[in-house]
């Protein structure tokens, strides 16, 4: 507060220049306490009204930024993927493309393929084992090789048995993801119907995603 | 001159540009211009052409799942100069980060970073990051497949940083509209911003510092204008040259004429448009992400944490000591290491990289007559023994030498395939970026859908596709005229049912008539069949002289496929007219074909062997898809072809809709989309 009365008295002659730093609080002579405590209110108050008017801007696009967190997936939904036909009991997996209406922000699509999975049937069972056709390590689609009976992931080499357990050295951090599997008799057509999800990659555990 | 100096003299007051230009073209050079000193300048000069360029481009883009693919295919083939902007705009950033590299080397080398300047390194080190972070979110923008399925794999490594971190990124549980806009406010909005302002740190550090020249100084000193200045602008103009080179590149070496080729297929490549249900497994990150690639690599077999160490801890240290060098470079000996250490991370890069590429195209480069017959060897003893390892064991009857050799054998086989895998899946892409282009221009343009509604309607891509899925387990579907691939041979091998390309042409109904094919498996080979009635009477009574003259089987081949009415044989049908009428009297002779097949009205039951009228046509083959066991074709005799749509009453209880079957006949018979009905 003192500086600008220094410069009040040489205004006179015209703008002091380098004004701020030559106003020494010599002509002031007043430092008490109530213009500390004044002083320094200006100051808190200019840098919190400075910083709220700054912040604000940003906090309402941090907000918009984080809607994704607040959406949730729709978890585990039945969907039809073949007939039984399609799977014949001989222990080899066959890849069925996943069908499902979909939303993508403001578009809504019905019938959009979402994803794929592997079906398995062994001789004698009456239902299919299912697998999630996405590697668990980073997303990609993971192939069924015919000739070694293995399924291989084209991505990064992650191998798995036909029933999804993890051969090593593979990167994946866990099995492949297994799926709920029914088979639903419709006017004597057995369908095969799957509880399809999708799960996090990259973690030991299957977490679904949410 | 003078009103004009007046008028100088009047702007100079008011706005000290003088002063400003001064300060800014008359810095000090210690030691005289210098050639290494380029790179800065260059690297500014880059990230201008890139701010430029992309400002236009914006004029052009649109960022959505829908418009991204199309908006670029439009700006690349049908605005003027399009394939020029965007060109210039993709080249210039691989060639930005060529400069960064060379920029860092010389600053390093140089001992550039050491005090007052440590703090100027790391902004130089911030700047580089945001660099590379230009890079990865503008490789998505296209919106194809390379660019969607690689950027993929990278934000779900972000996973590892944190597990809903992907979901900010991606803009939801899944890539979409979301997104695209998300990445592109980082392209074209936050990263720039952020480098503005580090740039305009970097350089107002860099000018209160100084150049810091090597000593001893050679020259004496000059300012920056005009002999530095010179030589940024030459090295400019390399770096220009360079970007319009790999821009005309394509047509340079593809044997048409430059000034008549098509302006649109030079410049940068565009991928078919991104498609969520169909992945490319052989997706890559661009060249200079394909170390970090190769890297990853190394880190297989220990689960979540080695990836955490090879995608989080590793690249994280490496930076981390960058950021130490400052205080490293103090003593000559830290400066020395910090060379070394440089330099080392530069050849294990490039090593890195160069290993990336090798893994990928070692099938190529492979010498394949002297490696041929061992690939050939390995696939065999796998398919005898079904890859089992105790019938592997049996096969070598438990020599162990045998089987070593053998593990090496293996070992060699397995990365010959991965990269004849990948081979396969590029030149697959390719077809199917052609592909899309080739309906993306057709009158009819692309429909508010998108450009896959495109391919998911395009007989030859979905036809291609049902094939892969429904037929290819018994079915093969290669030329077997042309060089033999080593995958055509094994699938050819494994096959249970006839080789079906070009089926119901000439070639393919000739080969049917000769004793010597039809036994193999291209045919009958590995099917029922071969002990069937037809390959009787092909490798018996068809060779009988007597009763066949020469050329009328010809004659018959030409007749049968001219009931296909086969697009591409239709001038030779045509042509033939009356080579097939001979034909189809022989056909029609019930001493001959028609003594079990119908064809056209003759009066042999059905049941026998497969109607012969309208063979190969598209209803003959809808019908023969919806059932083959129908006695119009096989009857009882069908071996085990499965009937793809049975129930016409009841078409969901189907395996295939009869707009797959629809899909599946255009393509065995390469009808294209403008001609199927």
């Amino acid at each position: 507060m003192g500086k600008f009365e220094a410069k009040r008295e040489t205004a006179s002659g015209g703008m002091a220049r380098g004004g701020m730093a030559s106003g020494a609080t010599a002509t002031s002579g007043k430092s008490s306490e109530p213009d500390d405590r004044r002083g320094f209110l200006v100051r808190m108050m200019a840098v919190v009204i400075g910083g709220l008017v700054t912040i604000f801007p940003f906090a309402a696009g941090l907000l918009v930024f984080a809607d994704p967190w607040r959406r949730q997936a729709s978890g585990a939904r039945l969907v039809k993927v073949a007939t039984l036909d399609d799977v014949p009991d001989d222990g080899v997996p066959r890849r069925f493309s996943v069908s499902e209406n979909q939303v993508d922000a403001w578009n809504y699509y019905p019938n959009q393929p979402v994803g794929a999975i592997y079906l398995r049937r062994i001789k004698g069972h009456a239902t299919p084992e299912a697998l999630q056709a996405t590697c668990p390590h980073a997303g990609c689609m993971v192939d069924f090789a015919n000739s070694a009976h293995v399924f291989k992931c084209p991505c990064h080499n992650s191998s798995f048995q036909p029933d999804g357990q993890i051969i090593q050295p593979s990167p994946a951090p866990r099995p492949m993801d297994t799926l709920v599997c029914k088979v639903i008799d419709r006017a004597g057509v057995k369908e095969v119907w799957v509880e399809f999800q999708n799960f996090y990659t990259g973690s030991a555990d299957k977490i679904p995603k949410v | 001159m003078k009103p004009i100096a007046g008028l100088l003299d009047w702007l100079d007051h008011r706005t000290g540009y003088r002063g400003a230009v001064h300060e800014a073209l008359y810095e000090r050079i210690p030691g005289g211009s210098r050639w290494r000193y380029v790179w800065g300048s260059t690297l500014v000069f880059t990230f201008f052409v890139q701010v430029v360029t992309g400002l236009f481009l914006w004029m052009a883009y649109s960022p959505s799942a829908h418009t991204a693919w199309e908006s670029v295919f439009h700006i690349q083939y049908q605005m003027q100069g399009g394939w020029l902007l965007r060109g210039l705009h993709h080249f210039t950033a691989q060639a930005m980060v060529v400069l960064l590299v060379l920029h860092l080397m010389q600053v390093i080398i140089d001992g550039a970073y050491r005090a007052p300047r440590e703090v100027n390194f790391w902004i130089g080190l911030i700047l580089m990051q945001i660099v590379l972070g230009l890079s990865l979110t503008g490789y998505l923008l296209p919106w194809d497949q390379k660019g969607y399925w690689a950027t993929r794999v990278a934000t779900n490594l972000l996973g590892l940083v944190g597990q809903r971190v992907p979901e900010l990124v991606v803009g939801g549980p899944d890539y979409g509209h979301q997104t695209l806009t998300r990445f592109f406010a980082f392209h074209a909005g936050v990263l720039p911003l952020l480098l503005v302002v580090f740039l305009g740190l970097h350089i107002a550090l860099f000018r209160r510092h100084g150049i810091s020249a090597r000593k001893p100084l050679r020259r004496p000193d000059v300012a920056f204008w005009p002999d530095q200045v010179f030589k940024d602008a030459v090295a400019c103009l390399a770096v220009l040259a360079v970007v319009l080179f790999l821009i005309v590149r394509p047509g340079l070496f593809g044997g048409q004429d430059l000034l008549h080729m098509p302006k649109a297929a030079l410049g940068a490549e565009l991928g078919a448009p991104a498609d969520p249900a169909n992945p490319y497994s052989a997706a890559r990150p661009e060249w200079y992400f394909l170390f970090l690639f190769q890297f990853l690599k190394l880190f297989e077999g220990h689960g979540a944490s080695g990836e955490f160490l090879g995608a989080i801890v590793v690249p994280g240290l490496v930076m981390g000591f960058m950021f130490l060098m400052p205080f490293i470079g103090r003593w000559k000996l830290g400066h020395r290491l910090n060379i070394v250490y440089l330099l080392s991370l530069l050849c294990g890069i490039g090593w890195l990289t160069y290993s990336a590429y090798r893994e990928d195209h070692r099938a190529q480069w492979i010498d394949w007559n002297a490696y041929g017959a061992e690939y050939a060897e390995v696939q065999d003893v796998l398919r005898e023994t079904n890859s089992d390892p105790k019938l592997i064991d049996r096969h070598f009857h438990g020599d162990a030498a045998k089987l070593a050799d053998f593990d090496r054998k293996l070992a060699t086989y397995e990365q010959v395939k991965k990269s004849a895998d990948y081979l396969d899946a590029v030149k697959l892409a390719d077809e199917n970026a052609r592909r899309a282009k080739e309906l993306a221009s057709r009158p009819g343009l692309i429909p508010v859908s998108g450009a896959l509604t495109l391919l998911s309607h395009d007989p030859l891509t979905q036809g291609r596709r049902l094939f892969e899925r429904h037929c290819a387990g018994c079915h093969t579907h290669f030329d077997p005229d042309g060089p033999p691939s080593p995958t055509d041979q094994d699938r050819l091998a494994r096959s249970t049912a006839p080789n079906l390309f070009g089926f119901a042409s000439r070639r393919w109904l000739t080969g049917l008539l000769d004793p010597k094919q039809i036994v193999k498996p291209n045919y009958f080979g590995n099917t029922s069949h071969k002990k069937g009635d037809m390959v009787d009477f092909v490798t018996g009574a068809l060779q009988e002289d007597e009763t066949w003259k020469k050329g009328e089987l010809d004659s018959v081949v030409d007749a049968l496929s001219a009931e296909a009415k086969l697009q591409a044989q239709q001038p030779a049908d045509k042509a033939d007219q009356a080579t097939i009428k001979t034909g189809q009297t022989l056909i029609k002779d019930t001493d001959r074909c028609a003594q079990c097949h119908r064809f056209q009205g003759t009066a042999v039951p059905l049941g026998m062997a497969p109607d012969l009228t309208g063979y190969g046509s598209r209803e003959w083959l809808t019908a023969f898809l919806g059932n083959p066991a129908h006695e119009r074709f096989y009857g009882k005799d069908n071996d085990r072809m499965p009937a793809f749509a049975a129930d016409a009453q009841h078409p969901e209880k189907n395996r295939l809709t009869a707009e797959e079957i629809g899909y599946l006949v255009s393509w065995l018979r390469g009808d294209s989309a403008e001609h199927a009905p």
